[in-house]
């Protein structure tokens, strides 16, 4: 299945290569940013609003600053006198640094206090005394558009009603005809709820801002240094702070999935601290203002599906209503405000689709940041997975059965989507025959029956999904006119070991590892001799960072083709010292050799040592290769996933019995890493499945904003996964590699949630909202008024 | 008020002037510079924090730094053995047991009393065992399979595959 072409000890492509990151960290030498210390260092804390929606009458400063070791305190009017209290948000929205007169969320940033020790800045949060004149806020996303609510964002232009943005994609016209002429229409509303990535690690920061040389060292938890760097530059340029004199340094980071790419206030504000004191300063996130300061997700969507009475889809119509709170601070390419949703046409045959979306304003933190998923692609997933498995129900067909009869036939790839996309490769039919010879799916269903005649509840639920990562080709994909491309500097000593730098950002991911592994295919150098270097925007290469599985796809391309370009030179350099043409030459992995005459060698080692100390004249010398890899498409990765589900019928409590997930990333660089970022990845799928939603109140309290009560699964709700692959490689990417990162979490919920319903399929149930609890159960069945219904077959 | 107090951890003696509510775990990485000890939450729920307090397990974000004088403390920096890694620390990096490392230094510390009292834990015992600490990226799996490598080996039996299982 997966195959290698090089040896264990070279390393390459397919082998399950041990972690070479990993010694520093179970030896708790790691490097994260609340590790750092510098001499001299301030200590940041944050005042945070208590209300939704409020005028600040007055910030009183005094009590704070008599505090001992208290340095200053500063508020939105502060950053007002140098243009640095607002700031824009990777979607081109603006957002406060610090306010000026009105808090808009419920923890909102109010004003920062810097201090000598961080038991001083946090006595300081607490003396200092903001009088605020508190308003109605918006929070139902649906009356947000109510003629009597409150215009939240004035500040824009021409600014009507608290609707950000409208978009849409497909044929309405041509999809209405096909939703009116249809023998079976199915609806549901849905509701993909808030959540928060919950990184064992809160985001953070040590601003260290040099007076004498006018240049700032940002230490940060960020996944897109480069890209963040450059927005610095637009954001304080006007005070001197040009992109030659700022340095972002990520070191290593604690997790991400997508919640350490914006800018934050907080990180602003450190600077702004650091510039006006002329310190380092430095801000870590508490845990509870993390949870209540970002989030993902957050859509509503009305989904519809036509089809025939035997199973063929026809069209789909999904009405999306997202709630963006105050400001639109995702982090989408840019001409992509509701990221890529418009792939949830899914894996099925069907020329017909409309979508839109509305962005809403309310009083509730910004974010809707792409949390482990390529922009939205989770949203559409669980739309259009949980519709098909409502059609397969209307019309009274299995839902494997269903989704065989639709698959997009191998064949038919590249294939052009309703929406637009070309996808790019896949063998769906495979992918669902392992996941269902895996479960024996058929003796399930026997056991289902059989055990709905007990009286109890058990349901099969399937995903069948395809993904769409690798942001992505430059016509199209841009943040903040930034092109989406990737990249890798690859430099091979005289020795021939090797360091290699990238414009990503590993937050767990392992490229120090898989990336070596790339390059050791191509070139032949022990994956264990190249070094892999990556968060210093001093020393990598330019590059939009590690999210939305865009690593393997871009700057793992970017690698392939740098070390291409060096295997090109080294054939010349070979030819040079055995005295014979470049077309005598083989190439195997790590040597080229005569045709013919494999006694005749030279080793890449060899090679690279004569490129410092005896190459052809008129060649450069050295050993170096830099390759911007701009991809000609997306990668389309796929997954066949089974869930299967007990409910107790007397409690609702859920047991995932048994979870298979077969996943068809392409070729795979290292299995081991691959199957670990399923497994993490089910687990955060899960976690929204059944656990996960930050809930606010009528005022915009966020009534679970701690890790006490915003239910991150354990390893005791957390099942044993059991995964596997089909390969269908990406036939435009240089290693024929898709990505694998976001898939499960992308993946799982809608299988956890069909299994879900399936079981509660004898209460004649056909939609349940995620997160689902037994709370929800029990809810549910009240309301439609059989709880006590007997459950049959 | 501040006040001098003495802490040993690792063997080693760390002295330095605290305010009284300065909690262990402040002192660990802030005074004692020892920063493998990790900060995951405000509320004693992620157990990045844990560490050894006379050799049993404790979230040190839960206790005072001067509740811990006199007591012999051990972090993750003095986890490994004279003559190498802790069987703990070479059956994480083995099975592939983490990703960005951030809740690794606690889970194993919570797994040297786990295996100290039940050296042949079931998968069961090891779910429930961890069960303080969270890890959002491993999905808990390889870590499952990291702690009963690690019993393994402490137990001297055959250590298990560590290649990646796939259903095929
Ligand atoms: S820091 Fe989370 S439990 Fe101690
Ligand atoms: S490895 Fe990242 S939190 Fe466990």
């Amino acid at each position: 299945m997966i195959q290698c072409k090089t040896s264990k000890e070279i390393g390459g492509m397919g082998h399950s290569v041990k972690r070479k990151e990993d010694d520093r960290f179970v030896h708790g030498t790691g490097k994260y940013i609340d590790d750092f210390t510098l001499p001299g260092m301030l200590f940041m804390d944050i005042i945070r609003s208590p209300y939704a929606y409020a005028k600040i009458t007055n910030i009183d400063k005094e009590a704070a600053m008599a505090i001992d070791g208290v340095v200053a305190v500063i508020t939105g009017k502060d950053l007002e006198q140098y243009n640095l209290h607002w700031m824009p948000t990777l979607m081109s929205d603006m957002q406060m640094v610090l306010p000026t007169d009105t808090v808009m969320h419920q923890g909102q940033e109010v004003a920062a206090v810097i201090a000598k020790s961080r038991e001083a800045a946090r006595d300081a949060r607490e003396a200092i005394m903001v009088e605020y004149e508190t308003m109605k806020p918006v929070i139902d996303p649906f009356k947000a558009l109510d003629d009597d609510a409150p215009l939240l964002r004035p500040d824009k232009e021409g600014q009507k009603n608290n609707q950000a943005w409208h978009w849409e994609v497909g044929d309405k016209e041509a999809t209405e005809k096909v939703f009116n002429e249809a023998e079976v229409v199915v609806k549901e509303q849905m509701h993909i709820p808030r959540i928060h990535v919950a990184s064992i690690e809160t985001c953070g920061c040590v601003a260290n801002y040099n007076k004498i040389d006018n240049h700032l060292t940002m230490y940060m938890t960020t996944q897109a240094p480069h890209a963040i760097r450059t927005v610095f530059a637009l954001v304080a340029g006007h005070v001197g702070l040009t992109e030659e004199k700022i340095r972002v340094i990520s070191p290593d980071i604690g997790g991400g999935f997508g919640g350490k790419v914006p800018v934050f206030p907080g990180y602003v504000i450190a600077i702004a601290a650091s510039f006006l004191i002329g310190k380092p300063v430095k801000w870590i996130e508490d845990r509870s203002d993390n949870l209540t300061n970002s989030f993902a997700r957050d859509y509503h969507i009305t989904a519809e599906m036509a089809g025939t009475k035997d199973g063929k889809i026809l069209a789909t119509r999904m009405k999306v209503l997202a709630d963006h709170g105050y400001t639109d601070a995702a982090a989408n390419p840019s001409k992509f405000p509701t990221g890529m949703f418009s792939i949830g046409t899914g894996s099925y045959d069907y020329p017909t689709a409309f979508m839109e979306a509305d962005a809403i304003y309310t009083n509730k933190p910004p974010g809707g940041v792409a949390y482990r998923c390529s922009f939205r692609v989770t949203e559409a997933v669980h739309a259009i997975e949980r519709i098909t498995d409502r059609y397969a129900l209307e019309i009274g067909k299995d839902p494997a059965e269903l989704r065989m009869q639709n698959f997009i036939k191998k064949e038919q790839f590249p294939y052009k989507s309703p929406t637009g996309w070309e996808y790019d490769s896949g063998d769906y039919h495979a992918g669902l025959e392992l996941a269902m010879k895996t479960v024996d799916y058929q003796k399930l269903r026997e056991e289902q029956k059989e055990l709905r005649k007990q009286g109890k509840l058990m349901g099969i639920g399937l995903s069948t999904f395809t993904e769409i990562v690798g942001a992505g080709p430059s016509k199209d994909f841009d943040i903040l006119g930034i092109k989406m491309f990737d990249s890798a500097e690859i430099r091979v000593h005289p020795t021939g070991k090797a360091i290699a730098r990238f414009g990503t950002k590993s937050q767990g991911q392992g490229h120090e590892t898989t990336y070596g592994q790339i390059i050791a295919e191509e070139l032949g150098i022990p994956s264990k001799d190249i070094i892999v270097e990556e968060g210093d925007t001093d020393t990598a290469p330019y590059g939009l960072g590690t999210y939305a599985s865009r690593s393997t796809p871009t700057a793992g391309a970017a690698a392939a083709i740098a070390a291409r370009k060096l295997r090109d030179k080294a054939k010349k350099i070979a030819a040079y010292l055995l005295e014979v043409s470049e077309d005598d030459l083989e190439w195997e992995t790590g040597k080229f050799f005569v045709k013919g005459a494999p006694e005749k060698s030279k080793t890449i080692q060899e090679i690279v040592f004569a490129s410092y100390t005896n190459h052809p004249q008129g060649m450069e010398a050295g050993f170096e290769a830099t390759h911007y890899y701009d991809p000609p498409n997306l990668t389309f990765p796929s997954g066949a996933y089974i869930c299967v589900v007990d409910i107790d019928p007397e409690t609702f409590d859920i047991k995932v019995r048994r979870f298979v997930a077969i996943d068809d990333a392409g070729n795979i660089i290292n299995p081991m890493v691959a199957q670990g970022q399923v497994h993490g990845g089910l687990t955060q799928g899960l976690a929204p499945a059944m656990y996960e939603e930050i809930i606010y109140d009528e005022e915009g309290n966020a009534i679970n904003g701690t890790l006490m009560d915003y239910l991150v699964p354990t390893a005791v709700e957390s099942p044993n996964w059991e995964t596997g692959h089909t390969v269908t490689p990406s036939p435009h990417h240089p290693i024929g590699a898709k990505g694998i990162g976001e898939s499960p979490t992308v993946g799982a919920p809608p299988a956890i949630a069909n299994a879900i319903v399936d079981a509660l399929k004898p209460y004649g149930v056909t939609h349940m909202d995620i997160p689902i609890t037994p709370y929800k159960i029990f809810k549910k069945l009240k309301d439609m008024g059989v709880l006590d219904k007997p459950i049959t077959e | 008020m501040k006040r001098e107090i003495t802490l040993k951890i690792n063997g080693e003696e760390y002295t330095s002037t605290v305010e009284p509510r300065t909690l262990l775990v402040h002192f660990i990485r802030e005074h004692a510079m020892l920063t493998g000890t990790h900060i995951g939450c405000d509320t004693s729920s992620c157990g990045a924090c844990t560490i050894l307090i006379d050799g049993k397990s404790a979230k040190s974000c839960t206790i005072l730094a001067i509740q811990a004088v006199g007591k012999e403390i051990t972090t993750v920096e003095g986890l490994a053995l004279a003559d190498g890694p802790h069987p703990l620390q070479e059956g994480f990096k083995e099975n592939h047991g983490l990703h960005c490392g951030f809740c690794t230094p606690g889970m194993m510390m919570r797994a040297v009393e786990l295996l100290e009292k039940n050296p042949n834990p079931t998968e069961e015992d090891i779910r429930w065992g961890i069960s303080g600490n969270l890890c959002r990226c491993t999905g808990y799996n390889n870590i499952v399979k990291a702690i009963k490598y690690a019993g393994a080996k402490m137990r001297g039996d055959e250590l298990p595959s560590t290649e990646p299982e796939f259903v095929e």
